[in-house]
């Protein structure tokens, strides 16, 4: 810790809680040696070697610096675009370069820079938050990193070739379909973004599982941390929000590249399929990137007021609703298309109502403001800033919901100043508050107050000065994503207005930029500590391996209410005050109220995550690039690469039970349903499940546009005993597996891994004779929609299935090499979740192929 | 357009209404602006008080009870009331019977063909980039797509309405004065997006029935011996394969009906006024004007052809 004269520290003004006896898990002193051999395990990685760390401390930090490199990537790229529009009839650029710009700033922004800075910063928080010891997976996040950051830069270089996608952030087909968007410019958006639905998923499967299940323990859920309330919406809402893009993005690039027509009208497609799909995304995608950033408004304000935030249980509440919400707002981004009115005032009041839960955030913030005392420090300035900002931009989000008024914004530059309001507003703004509030843990010293002062009034004032102008320039009638305008219509002054707020707010980031190539230190020692007196975990003092113990938690602030927590902590007072069994380890506790379950043995850095992350961006470049062999050389590599990652991870559990303090003994490792791993699984699955239900959903909804003659007759569907076949294919695998698991149980693995071998061939079996069936008929993908999304449920079965038999061979060549046996069997049960998931799978598609026309013709 | 402080009125403005359909939705802009407006003020007045007010102040705000009132009961009764007032509002403009006058607009990338029906839905009358409608009564608006999506938007007029492939989306809205209103694609539609407008021309009923009544007709014959040679280079140089001017050879569809091209109010869609001299401009540099658009630029014609060419077409009233 640095000294208490730095300008920073806020002193400690609440009033003393007397010392109530506190009886401590582990007695001191602690074991010579004990402190140096966490240390050790715990070490990263140095010189070059250290691309190949994992721990989230590392890859947080690394995380939350790419994602703002993109931020100023994408910045880059507006300034050009406002020079462009600064006055009428500009020739600085042409329309070529205009149509790229607008396409990457709102991508890159979007996809490179929003969602991965959140989760970025989750990464690098949550665990020190939460008093983990690192995240649940770490090489998945490593992984995660390094291919958003690769594949990221890859494709943002599309730019410099002129290459780069120009149908919008939102890709309406059909412009980007193949007749009107033959480059290949459009499919570098649709494995571009690939990158980021990777990462993003990864991020909620670690997020969702290290919140529910590496709490320190006592704390339950009505302690936890706001944020990471807010992290635990975020994720729920990638598990539901994200399968829908990548859906969307899959069925376009199949439409691009073997022409199954799924947004083509001519044929029985629908392009508004695309709009249901992207907005039922995209619009939740708004409150992905604002929930997190509300939940470090909440973590700070009540530092910077030094009190409790009043009104903890219904912010909780505000951001389960808004999360629920948020997935009954899709169609007010589709107000203009023609839909009925009905279903517009339906959609037009979720919208309204989806101002409450906001409404609540906000009015709890100033109450905690009120309630304490606010130290004007930078992160509080930015609050502030965000305070106002975000209020307009909800203000005018109440606006935009109206219908008539939305058939009037809608695609105006209105539009474009109320999304930059809400965006900038709510989360560029906190997310700078958060820089300048958590940079003193992990940095040597934190940011200039004096510097951030300016930042903060240059963001403040650019921002207002850029954007207010554009509600006006919008009503008074330009549209947006124009390369130029004319000069009788008044829209020059407004423009030019706007461009140098842009200015302004780039001398800012600019300021900020310098303030951290100055200040910024990553320490690996003593960070600065914990400057602004905050209650929560993150600010105990930390290495490495985060707290020399594990504390056990009592209240929401625990710094403040447990007296001497950080030395209690800092000399192994709490629990798991070494390494119990001379490896990385963190608790593992009970999700509801966090009572140590068991010790979960992590895994330390390994080159598989870094190998397999560059495989996959290169597998992804070469598919868009039509450089096919390559990318297929890359794409086998990579799995080689995780297969490496992955190998030592499962450890298997061990007889002895470890004492973590307090008398406590817990088993090392655990399998089953109460394994993280098994909850790592289940959140993939209902990922998987969601993509499918989606792809079920367009189904229905082609059917809906086209009408009952979409589907064929009876007469013409494969006959019964045809889906009969492959149902009792995938039955039959499942059985084998059950069977491989009892054998397993029994103590042998030569049958159970004979066994998987029989049962893998089943499943693409099942795949081929539906296939077959349906080719049989007459039915051809590119011929109708119809028939393009009954192929696609098979394919899309398909790509599952061959995940399940990737996952297989894994297992088995676990089980040549022994490292398959009862005792250590959690990559098999996890095989098993896969497989089972898989024949599910299947059968609700032949369900819905082979029941759902013949039910709609009975009727 | 010189007053720099003139924001509000414009040909192309949300906020200088010309019918009653945008006149509403003008009418709820300002009052949401206003209570808006009001809002905003009350959050920051709140948050300077959190801050600086007395600490007895401070502490009575410091409570659940503000979030209950502000965040929750507060916007609930001011977005029922909006809500309900924007339901009733909108309906009330819902017109039955008959249109006055259907007209079906077809987008093209990057321009408008505009299509008058008859009673049977039938095309009665072809024109491109320009709609003239009488004054003082609905008007059926027929939006489809030749290509991609588009959006119609004539924000004087009324909202906006999106142009799909596969579907046919049509709305209908009146004009209370006599005046020239601009429009804009709202949709982006690729390479020249922002160049796809057009212009509404409403018009007293009687003064519509006479041009309308012109714009049936076929096209005028040259009178002048410089505007007869401009209709040989328009036939030499193969204009007739993509424009049609009725009541002669040239019967192209893949470009703007150029029957009565003369008597528009711009050329290009909505993006040059209409003489001669933009015209000749146009012919001789469309891909410099409007790049990757389908008119290839005839830059090898002659000034002299170009002339008459361009003075041909203007005569074409």
């Amino acid at each position: 810790m640095t000294d208490n004269t730095t300008p920073h520290r806020i002193a400690d003004t609440r009033a003393d809680r007397g010392s109530a006896r506190i009886t401590y898990p582990n007695s001191l002193p602690r074991p010579e040696g004990e402190l140096e051999a966490l240390e050790r395990v715990w070490a990263a990685p140095k010189g070059w070697r250290k691309l190949s760390v994992v721990n989230n401390n590392y890859i947080g930090v690394y995380y939350v610096g790419a994602s703002f490199l993109f931020f100023i990537l994408a910045g880059l790229l507006a300034l050009i675009i406002r020079v462009q529009l600064a006055t009428p009839d500009n020739q600085f650029i042409g329309h070529e370069l205009y149509n790229q710009l607008f396409t990457m700033h709102g991508t890159v922004m979007m996809f490179l820079f929003a969602v991965p800075a959140v989760e970025a910063m989750a990464v690098y928080l949550l665990p020190n938050m939460l008093g983990a010891r690192d995240l649940p997976f770490p090489r998945l996040s490593a992984y995660a990193f390094w291919a958003y950051f690769a594949g990221g830069l890859a494709f943002f270089c599309s730019i410099f070739f002129g290459l780069a996608p120009n149908g919008g952030w939102f890709m309406y087909p059909p412009l980007t379909s193949t007749e009107y968007s033959p480059g290949i410019n459009a499919d570098f958006w649709l494995l571009g973004i690939g990158f980021i639905e990777i990462s993003a998923i990864a991020g909620a499967v670690e997020i969702i599982v290290g919140i529910l299940k590496t709490r320190a323990p006592g704390m339950s859920l009505d302690k936890l941390p706001i944020y990471a309330w807010a992290m635990l919406v975020f994720a729920a809402m990638i598990v539901i929000g994200f399968p829908a893009v990548i859906l969307a993005t899959a069925l376009l690039e199949v439409e691009r590249a073997f022409d199954w027509p799924f947004f083509i009208a001519e044929r029985g497609g629908d392009p508004l399929l695309w709009q249901h799909l992207f907005w039922f995304f995209g619009h939740p995608e708004v409150y992905i990137i604002f929930l997190p950033a509300a939940g470090m408004v909440s973590m700070i304000v009540p530092t910077m007021a030094q009190t409790p935030l009043v009104g903890y249980r219904l912010v909780v509440l505000a951001l389960l609703a808004t999360g629920f919400l948020s997935f009954g707002l899709w169609v007010h981004h589709m107000y203009t298309t023609g839909l009925p009115h009905l279903s517009l005032s339906f959609f037009s009041a979720a919208s309204s109502v989806v101002a409450i839960p906001s409404g609540i955030q906000v009015f709890a913030w100033i109450a905690t403001i009120a309630a304490g005392k606010l130290q004007l420090k930078t992160p509080a300035l930015f609050i502030l800033g965000f305070l106002f900002i975000f209020t307009l931009g909800g203000l005018t989000g109440v606006m935009v919901a109206m219908v008539p008024f939305d058939w009037q914004a809608h695609d105006t530059y209105f539009v474009v100043a109320h999304l930059h309001y809400v965006l900038i507003g709510g989360m560029v703004f906190p997310l700078f508050a958060a820089l300048y509030y958590w940079i003193p843990t992990v940095s040597r010293q934190p940011l200039s107050e004096r510097v951030g002062k300016w930042v903060f009034w240059l963001m403040f004032l650019g921002v207002n000065i850029t954007f207010f102008t554009m509600h006006i320039t919008g009503l008074v009638g330009m549209p947006r994503r124009v390369y130029t305008y004319p000069a009788a219509l008044g829209w020059d002054t407004l423009n030019l207005i706007s461009t140098i707020g842009a200015f302004m707010i780039a001398a800012g980031v600019l300021l900020f930029t310098i303030d951290l190539v100055r200040r910024f230190r990553v320490t690996d020692g003593p960070n600065a500590g914990n400057v602004w007196n905050a209650g929560t975990l993150e600010w105990l003092p930390a290495g490495d391996y985060q707290t020399r113990s594990i504390p056990e938690v009592r209240s929401r602030e625990p710094i403040w209410d447990q007296p001497n927590l950080p030395e209690d902590v800092k000399e192994g007072r709490y629990y798991l005050p070494g390494t119990a069994t001379g490896q990385r380890e963190t608790l593992v506790t009970t999700p509801i109220d966090a009572r140590p379950q068991y010790l979960l043995q992590l895994p330390g850095p390994n080159w598989g995550s870094f190998l397999a992350a560059l495989l996959t961006a290169a597998f992804f470049m070469g598919l868009t690039i039509k450089l096919y062999v390559p990318a297929m050389i890359a794409g086998g590599l990579a799995i080689a690469a995780i297969f490496w990652w992955m190998w030592d991870t499962d450890h298997g559990g061990s007889d002895t039970e470890v004492d973590v303090g307090a008398g406590i003994k817990l088993p090392v490792n655990a399998s089953g349903s109460v394994s993280h791993s098994w909850w790592g699984v289940v959140t993939l699955l209902l990922v998987v499940a969601m993509i499918y239900i989606c792809l079920v959903f367009s189904y229905l909804f082609l059917w809906l546009v086209n009408g009952d003659a979409w589907l064929p007759d009876a007469a013409r569907l494969p006959e019964l005993w045809q889906p009969a076949l492959s149902a009792l294919a995938w039955i039959g695998s499942s059985i084998v597996v059950i069977l491989a698991g009892r054998l397993l149980s029994a103590g042998g693995w030569v049958a159970p891994a004979l066994l998987l071998l029989l049962a893998a061939p089943l499943l693409p079996l099942g795949i081929w004779l539906e296939v077959q069936g349906q080719l049989e008929t007459g039915l051809r993908p590119t011929e109708t929609s119809y028939g393009a999304t009954v192929y696609m449920l098979s394919a899309l079965q398909g790509v599952f299935v061959a995940a399940v038999m990737l996952s297989a061979l894994f297992v088995v060549l676990r089980c040549l090499v022994g490292l398959v046996h009862n005792g250590r069997r959690a990559s098999f049960d996890n095989l098993q979740l896969l497989w089972h998931y898989a024949t599910a799978q299947g059968l609700v598609g032949l369900l819905v192929v082979h029941g759902f026309p013949r039910l709609v013709g009975m009727g | 357009m010189g007053d720099p402080f003139d924001i509000v009125s414009g040909i192309q403005s949300v906020l200088s209404p010309a019918g009653p359909h945008a006149a509403w939705v003008a009418q709820l802009s300002w009052v949401m602006f206003g209570a808006g407006g009001l809002i905003l003020l009350l959050v920051v007045v709140m948050t300077a008080l959190a801050i600086f007010a007395p600490a007895g102040f401070r502490q009575a705000v410091g409570q659940r009870r503000t979030v209950v009132i502000g965040g929750i009961l507060f916007p609930l009764v001011v977005l029922a009331a909006l809500f309900l007032w924007v339901l009733n509002g909108s309906s009330a403009l819902v017109t039955a019977g008959p249109p006055g006058l259907r007209v079906e607009v077809v987008g093209e990338r990057w321009w408008w063909r505009v299509h008058y029906l008859d009673p049977e839905d039938r095309v009665h009358m072809v024109t491109a980039n320009e709609i003239r409608i009488p004054t003082g009564m609905p008007v059926e608006f027929r939006l489809r797509t030749a290509d991609v999506i588009h959006s119609f938007w004539v924000p004087s007029l009324a909202g906006k309405l999106d142009m799909i492939p596969g579907r046919i989306n049509s709305y209908r809205f009146a004009v209370d004065k006599p005046g020239v209103y601009r429009g804009q694609c709202a949709e982006y539609c690729g390479e020249q997006h922002a160049k796809m407008a057009f212009y509404v021309v409403a018009m007293e009923p009687a003064a519509f029935e006479d041009w309308y009544g012109a714009q049936t007709l076929p096209a005028a014959e040259p009178a002048l011996a410089s505007e007869e040679l401009g209709r040989d280079v328009f036939e030499a140089n193969g204009c007739g394969a993509c424009h049609t001017v009725r009541g002669t050879a040239a019967d192209g569809v893949i470009g703007p009906d150029l029957t009565h091209v003369g008597s528009r109010v711009s050329l290009a869609a909505g993006i040059l006024p209409n003489n001669r001299g933009t015209l000749a401009g146009w012919i001789s540099s469309a891909q410099h004007i409007k790049p990757g658009n389908l008119m290839p630029s005839f830059d090898t014609l002659s000034g002299p052809e170009l002339r008459a060419l361009a003075s041909y077409l203007e005569s074409l009233k």
